[in-house]
């Protein structure tokens, strides 16, 4: 590809990152909002439902107005899947990425969230060292994929290296992360899990659980969700019927001596958005 | 029904705030009016540092990190306020009222707030919906960035709930520890596995 040829292809990545940024912040996914308006439809704890009100309103003024659903937009969290013997690098269509986050932070607008970790100094922008994590995989279009994280949510999600023998404990490890989190992480969540793998592996899975569609769950993620919801921590950890609006659960082999879990958990913004690049 | 939850009508208030705090419940939802400043972590360590720059007598502090462009709020949704556990005790000595937030604080500042004051929660993402309630009238310590500095904001009848009353009420502790016993006994029923 020429340099022509490259730079039309940087530009256009940098606009459907800018695009897809946009839409995460703005627009909740629809199997999110169902599921939000199936427990406010549900709910029988009027401070619950106060909450879920609120909720529910929020969503349509940042529609109506075209602004951010919440304040904390997050780090952004990147996934490309990119063609087979595609003519650009991968460093340049990271680069151009960066280029769209840094647009974004002015257009969407988004709050700039990105800092050093110890010095705390911001870089006024979203990007910094190895920020925003840009996740590569293959796939048959050039496509980005953007998950806007928060930190209340993310502050409260743990990993564990359970021992081989204690597989009946995976189940209440889930459920105690949620306990422990109580109304921290904006609950109603979507909890994210990973399941084997490795350290690192395991809370790659977490997190990529959080952009599977919630409308259905297997029995085993909705084992999960009923002993969440049982707890009774409800929206905002202010008392309710619905703590989570769904578990899911990404599984991979794993060392015979190991046994890692990881729980990353999403607020009820549980934001997603995917943009295909148009070349 | 729970408790403190009459099931009427939210109660207004308006700042400055005085002892009607005091009449307050945990569970109680509120539509509060006035003048607020937003306060996270580092404008309270700076805060304790160089002295309250505006009046506290009576006034109600908002842990939150807009987004504000030009002159506009776009987005004020409420940030985690138990960052704030260890450093509210100065706010609430100088006589501030309030405080509003997410998620709750701990035992301390629940004792801290005891026969003084309230923390009110405000539903946690919902940005832009108190964009929508809030005029913004101005700044201190813009030097400590758009989400650390104190922006001095006008609500009209923002939508809260009691968490903590003046009186140990403590509507996120009774939640919390109802939550950990049915955990409990959940992990007892579960019959063993592998």
């Amino acid at each position: 590809m020429d340099a022509h040829g490259v730079e039309t292809l940087r530009k256009a990545v940098t606009d459907a990152t800018i695009a897809c940024i946009h839409d995460a912040e703005v627009f909740l996914p629809p199997d999110v909002k169902e599921a939000i308006d199936a427990s406010y439809n549900a709910e029988t704890d009027p401070v619950a439902r106060g909450e879920l009100e609120n909720i529910r309103s929020n969503i349509q003024i940042a529609e109506r107005l075209d602004l951010p659903l919440c304040q904390d937009t997050g780090i952004t969290v990147i996934y490309v899947t990119v063609p087979a013997d595609f003519p650009v690098s991968r460093e340049e269509i990271s680069s151009a990425i960066r280029e769209g986050v840094r647009k974004a932070t002015d257009t969407v607008p988004l709050r700039p969230n990105a800092v050093d970790p110890l010095t705390r100094e911001n870089s006024g922008d979203n990007t910094g060292f190895e920020i925003p994590p840009i996740h590569f995989s293959e796939g048959s279009e050039l496509a980005i994929t953007v998950l806007p994280k928060g930190a209340g949510s993310e502050n409260v999600s743990r990993i564990g290296m359970l021992l081989p023998s204690e597989a009946g404990k995976v189940t209440s490890f889930i459920v105690e992360t949620v306990l422990l989190a109580g109304g921290r992480p904006c609950p109603p969540i979507v909890v994210g899990v990973g399941i084997g793998g490795t350290f690192d592996l395991a809370a790659t899975m977490a997190k990529e659980a959080l952009l599977l569609p919630i409308e259905t769950m297997d029995a085993f993620e909705s084992e999960i969700c009923d002993a969440i919801n049982n707890l009774g921590i409800g929206p905002m950890g202010l008392g309710g019927d619905t703590t989570a609006l769904a578990v899911k659960v990404k599984k991979a082999h794993c060392h015979t001596a190991s046994l890692p879990v990881a729980v990353n958990i999403q607020c009820w913004a549980c934001r997603r958005a995917t943009r295909v690049v148009n070349l | 029904m729970p408790e403190g939850d009459t099931g009427g009508e939210p109660m207004n208030l308006r700042t400055p705030l005085g002892d009607e705090v005091l009449s307050l419940r945990a569970g109680d939802q509120v539509l509060l009016s006035g003048i607020i400043y937003t306060a996270r972590d580092e404008a309270h360590l700076k805060m304790m540092d160089d002295g309250i720059p505006f009046d506290p007598q009576g006034a109600a502090i908002y842990h939150c990190g807009p987004v504000i462009q030009g002159e506009q709020i776009i987005a004020a949704g409420p940030t985690t306020s138990a960052r704030m556990n260890k450093i509210s005790g100065f706010l609430l000595d100088s006589g501030v009222r309030c405080l509003i937030g997410k998620g709750g604080m701990d035992s301390g500042v629940r004792d801290a707030l005891r026969d003084r004051a309230v923390y009110l929660a405000f539903t946690g993402g919902c940005a832009a919906l108190a964009a929508s309630h809030m005029k913004l009238h101005g700044v201190h310590y813009s030097d400590l960035g758009m989400a650390e500095a104190i922006w001095v904001i006008e609500v009209i009848d923002l939508p809260l709930v009691v968490g903590i009353d003046a009186h140990g009420g403590d509507l996120f502790s009774k939640i919390g520890d109802r939550a950990a016993m049915r955990f409990e006994e959940w992990k007892k029923g579960m019959q063993p596995e592998g």
